[in-house]
């Protein structure tokens, strides 16, 4: 058997050898999609090093545009702001994702269907609509605030914290929901019945297990607070910046490598945080 | 002795009345049982028939709508089970996949607050009781079937429940090793003296291991006794056709004799003698039933036996340990089983289709049903 299959495979093996054109203009495709996601990335994170000062040429190498950028006030202030906000919301939102996930899996109840739909629905709705609805939402609860109790709110971190919340809790829920779709629910059973009350219950065994879904959740929360422009740029009012926002208002006076140098940094962050993600989820399935 | 297990008169578990109702589906229906201490209850019956739903109460996943529930005379109707000294072994094992062997059994020690060392030697225990000690550090996941099925067991029984409940435990496992842990099962509980409340489909699976079984239909218990009791008298149609096999007769009692011995004509004019199980009377309409093995084909009609029919082989089957031979009695097929106690060798040993012989009885072998 082994002898008369054994040339036979060869043979297939070496047919295989000669490409057909077909699969040559499969692989030329593929090349080409990378490139054109991935070129202007590049390019960015190239001319963060350019001693160029408009950044277009290069005109040899330099960690100069990053020294500066630590020596910008403004920018790092930013910067802070930016990662507070994105702390804050994060946890929040996860918490809240993360029990709202819980009850729309478990529990049956009178308009869970329109409240699912409500759910998601911040997920789809164009961005600078949501980021509108805020704006005025929090205008006019603060004129009614004020005429009510003479309390006088503004716009600053808070208003962009809640906005951050309010815009991420979608999405905690969806990637929450999902690791919640493989849980056996007979295993809160068992722990109840071996002497777990309901918070042992959730402690032990219902977190521990849905964990990866909500270091998933709370990693896509942090990203997209840490990276958000509209609904920033909406909410925060005079006085504060985020870095997107700061970023923006800096590239229209110049454009100087610094830019490229914050938004390599920017980009560091965003993908130390998907290889994380993977990598926890990687660490559930051994 | 433990306060409120005075009064229990050796009870562990008393169902009194227990009704549970789904929106407008009746699971249970007024179910009333009492499970003595130390014994190995079944609940039988088919699926959707409430035994499922009758264990789920007593280890408080569901309350009753109505009735009581008492765990050693102490009433636990809404009760939570995290506060119940009760535990399961599930169907599905539903062992904790991100905790070891050892730190599943541990859990409800743990719970419970024991001491370290106490857990650490009572898990160790529970392990060497169902043979693991070696795979404490495992994850369930590197387990087979069967040794999942023991860590539940262990995880269960470190706890000293006053009542282990088993729901279809053994069901995911292959025929021959659901064989070896019925065995095993039966000889634990002997070993433990724990009551266990086992809930199964398989009638062969509770006439193996039970002390008693209730046979369940349609949310309903149709009759509590030893397997023996449940096999050989049946009470109503139902249990005599669940639990192994027999055939069905319908007539009309003719007339009763002192120890229950009854004449009856059946639908298609054949006189026939049986036992009845409940007092009967001459007009009655009843079924007598006849189970295969108690039943005999003989070459000519033994001499002064009431019950004996000339009848056809139609056909046989040829099983190994036993013959199963379909012959015709009037307008029905007949079946009984001739246990093949000769060498198959001999041909002549063995019926063969067309042949002719006579079916016959002794009365006590056929038992009478009123329902």
């Amino acid at each position: 058997m082994v002898d008369i299959q054994m040339p036979q495979s060869v043979r297939i093996a070496g047919g295989e050898r000669r490409r057909s054109a077909g699969s040559l203009a499969l692989g030329a495709h593929a090349i080409l999609t990378l490139v054109f996601l991935y070129a202007p990335i590049v390019v960015l994170v190239l001319f963060s090093f350019t001693r160029d000062s408009f950044g277009v040429r290069w005109t040899g190498f330099t960690f100069d545009w990053y020294t500066r950028l630590l020596a910008d006030q403004r920018l790092l202030t930013a910067a802070m702001n930016t990662l507070v906000v994105a702390l804050i919301s994060t946890v929040v939102s996860t918490i809240i994702g993360t029990m709202t996930a819980l009850a729309m899996e478990r529990y049956r109840f009178r308009g869970r269907t329109g409240f699912d739909a409500l759910l998601y629905l911040p997920i789809v709705i164009p961005e600078i609509v949501m980021a509108l609805a805020l704006l005025a939402f929090f205008a006019f609860s603060f004129g009614l605030i004020e005429a009510l109790f003479g309390v006088r709110f503004q716009f600053g971190l808070a208003t962009v914290t809640i906005s951050h919340i309010a815009f991420t809790i979608s999405f905690v829920v969806v990637v929450v929901r999902a690791s919640l779709k493989g849980f056996d629910m007979r295993l809160e059973e068992a722990a109840q019945d071996l002497g777990a009350n309901e918070w042992q219950t959730f402690r032990y065994i219902t977190l521990p297990l849905i964990m990866p879904g909500v270091i998933g959740g709370a990693l896509l929360a942090f990203t997209l607070s840490l990276d958000d422009f509209v609904i920033t740029f909406f909410t925060t009012g005079s006085g504060v910046s985020l870095l997107p926002v700061e970023v923006y208002g800096q590239v229209k006076r110049t454009i100087t490598p610094k830019i490229n140098a914050i938004s390599t940094l920017m980009l560091l962050v965003s993908i130390t945080l998907v290889f994380l993600s993977q990598f926890v989820q990687r660490q559930r399935e051994v | 002795m433990q306060p409120g297990r005075a009064m229990n008169n050796g009870i562990a578990v008393d169902l009194r009345n227990v009704v549970k109702r789904f929106a407008d589906v009746c699971a249970v229906d007024h179910v009333s049982m009492q499970i003595r201490d130390g014994e190995f209850f079944s609940m039988l019956g088919p699926s959707g028939c409430g035994k499922t739903t009758t264990l789920r109460m007593i280890a408080g996943f569901e309350f009753p709508t109505s009735g009581e529930i008492f765990l050693h005379g102490k009433s636990v109707g809404n009760t939570p089970p995290f506060r119940r000294n009760v535990n399961t072994v599930f169907q599905s094992y539903a062992l904790f996949p991100h905790m070891t062997v050892a730190e599943n059994v541990a859990f409800g020690l743990r719970m419970k607050k024991a001491p370290p060392a106490d857990i650490a030697r009572r898990v160790t225990e529970a392990l060497e009781l169902v043979r693991l000690g070696d795979y404490a550090a495992r994850r369930p996941r590197q387990l087979s079937g069967g040794q999942q099925q023991r860590v539940a067991l262990a995880r269960a029984l470190v706890n000293h429940p006053e009542v282990l409940l088993l729901d279809e435990p053994l069901g995911s496992l292959d025929l021959k090793l659901r064989k070896e842990m019925q065995l095993e099962l039966k000889s634990l509980q002997e070993r433990v003296g724990i009551t266990f409340i086992y809930v199964t489909h398989d009638q062969e699976e509770a006439l193996t291991m039970s002390d008693r079984i209730a046979v369940m239909n349609a949310g309903r218990v149709l009759q509590i006794g030893t397997p023996t009791e449940i096999y050989e008298r049946p009470i109503c149609r139902f249990v005599a056709d669940f639990i192994g096999e027999t055939n069905f007769i319908e007539g009309k009692v003719e007339s009763v004799e002192p120890g229950g011995i009854a004449t009856i004509t059946s639908d298609d004019g054949l006189t026939l003698r049986g036992q009845a199980i409940r007092p009967v009377t001459p007009g009655m309409n009843v079924t007598l039933s006849i189970r295969p093995e108690k039943a005999f084909l003989a070459v000519q009609a033994p001499p002064g036996t009431p019950n004996c029919y000339q009848v056809r082989v139609e056909r046989i089957a040829y099983i190994g340990s036993d013959t199963r031979i379909d012959v015709r009695l009037g307008t029905r097929l007949f079946d009984l089983w001739e246990q093949n106690s000769r060498s198959t060798l001999d041909r002549d040993a063995y019926w063969q289709p067309g042949e002719t012989g006579y079916l016959w009885w002794p009365a006590e072998n056929a038992i009478i049903l009123t329902e």
